[in-house]
């Protein structure tokens, strides 16, 4: 445990301490939501019934600005050889870095979502549910760029490539997350089944990709 | 299959197949549009329009199938090392895209007038859709990496993670409620299609996948030789720069 614990904690000070990252993926936030309403129209009533899905994909457009670094400076300076030949399983290290992600990127995000609602006339009663969904729902964004970061280890433009892969397979969560919020606007379905399936595709991908993303690794590293 | 880890065997097999196949193929298509066109009645609703689905149908099939063979390829990769599971995996992308299209495309023309719209967002044409974009993203992946082993596993690697969509996109018209209609052709309790459309649809079902395993053949042949032509220029560099030191 104290290893991977150690881990951890180093790439999240890094993230915070190489300054930088963490306020570009929420300035992105910012700056996406700040300019939709300029591109539809100040139509408050139709700002506060979209503002979940604008919340929603700015958030996973923020959090993969990031997602190309979960495993490039460690590729680059040699401690993911380090890190390959330790004591902690590879699945272990590419979970962890996701984790790292998550708590450097997801978090914040989700945390600055309620906020940014109050641009869009988002109803100040469903910043909480907002953010709970974001806060179960950005796990699953985290692990599956794990995923993407992994496949595209060390190639030209991987950012873009990342994006390329990884979307796709953010459509659950965004139909998920959006969905409940919105059913809590709108009415009269309830929020929470689609919550609960959030939390399922959450929890799945944090088992799953992981070993995908060490698979990616192992074969970027050979 | 280990007879056929051999390239070399695997050209030759391919080579015998190929004018035969063609042959099927060709003469496949000639009965099932003559069936489909020709004979077929209009339907009593559709009317002519449900023509369509003797072009949309076997396509939308094959997309599916064609990422579902990508997918077991890509364990033939990651787990077999099946020296020919890469070129399988990599040349079944860029028809299983095609087929996607022409079913999106196809599908959203009889949306039009059927449904009054080109384009809805119900479960199962978003999950198509999903299918083509992972299809681009496949061969996006393939064109970045330059080395092919490398290209190859990170690829099968995407394409197992992607394979979860293909039940999804079975599944989507059962599990939700959509303008989609839901399976009607192999379902419990027999198919809802009258004998005289079902016919038609079989027989261009059939021709379609020959069509697919014919592409397949062949772009998996120029694949091996291209690699081989690669491998020859390589060992003509290397001895150049021998000579010249």
């Amino acid at each position: 445990m104290k290893p991977a614990l150690a881990l951890l904690r180093r790439d999240i000070s890094l993230a915070f301490r190489e300054g930088g990252a963490i306020g570009t993926a929420l300035g992105f936030y910012l700056m996406v939501v700040a300019i939709t309403p300029l591109g539809l129209g100040p139509d408050l009533n139709l700002l506060s019934r979209i503002a979940p899905g604008i919340l929603w994909v700015a958030l996973l457009l923020a959090a993969l600005l990031s997602a190309d670094r979960i495993f490039h400076n460690d590729y680059e300076d040699g401690t993911l050889d380090v890190l390959a030949t330790g004591p902690l399983p590879l699945p272990l290290v590419a979970a962890i870095k996701s984790l790292a992600h998550w708590i450097t990127t997801g978090v914040p995000l989700a945390l600055l979502a309620p906020v940014l609602g109050l641009l869009l006339n988002l109803p100040v009663e469903t910043s909480p549910l907002l953010v709970l969904t974001m806060l179960v729902g950005t796990p699953a964004v985290s692990f599956i760029a794990a995923i993407g970061a992994s496949l595209t280890l060390g190639l030209r433009r991987s950012g873009m490539l990342l994006a390329l892969l990884v979307l796709p397979l953010y459509v659950p969560v965004l139909i998920f997350g959006v969905g409940s919020v919105s059913a809590a606007i709108t009415g009269p379905a309830s929020p929470w089944p689609p919550l609960l399936m959030l939390t399922a595709f959450s929890l799945a991908s944090i088992v799953l990709a992981p070993l995908a993303a060490a698979a990616g690794l192992r074969n970027a590293m050979r | 299959m280990p007879s056929l880890a051999n390239p070399t065997r695997f050209l030759d097999l391919v080579g015998r197949i190929v004018p035969w196949l063609a042959l099927a193929t060709a003469a496949l298509f000639g009965v099932g549009l003559y069936l489909a066109l020709y004979v077929a009645p209009p339907d009593y609703q559709q009317g002519e329009t449900v023509r369509i689905m003797f072009i949309h149908v076997p396509a939308a099939w094959l997309a599916m199938f064609g990422y579902t063979l990508i997918a077991i390829a890509s364990l033939g990769t990651l787990i077999w090392r099946h020296p020919l599971a890469d070129v399988a995996a990599k040349t079944a992308v860029p028809i299983g895209a095609t087929f996607t299209f022409i079913a999106l495309v196809t599908g959203s023309l009889w949306g039009k007038p059927m449904w009054g719209t080109y384009w809805v967002w119900d479960a199962r044409l978003t999950s198509v859709l999903v299918l083509f974009l992972l299809y681009l993203g496949l061969m996006a992946l393939w064109q970045a990496i330059d080395e092919p082993g490398r290209a190859g596993r990170a690829a099968a690697i995407l394409a197992l993670v992607g394979a979860i969509n293909v039940p999804i996109i079975k599944f989507s018209v059962d599990w939700w409620n959509t303008l989609h209609q839901p399976a009607s052709v192999f379902r419990a309790g027999g198919s809802t299609i009258d004998p005289s459309l079902l016919t038609p649809l079989f027989v261009m079902a059939v021709a379609f996948t020959l069509l697919f395993v014919l592409l397949h053949l062949l772009a998996m042949r120029a694949e091996i030789l291209r690699r081989r032509v690669r491998a020859m220029q390589q060992s003509q560099v290397e001895h150049a720069t021998v000579a010249g030191a």
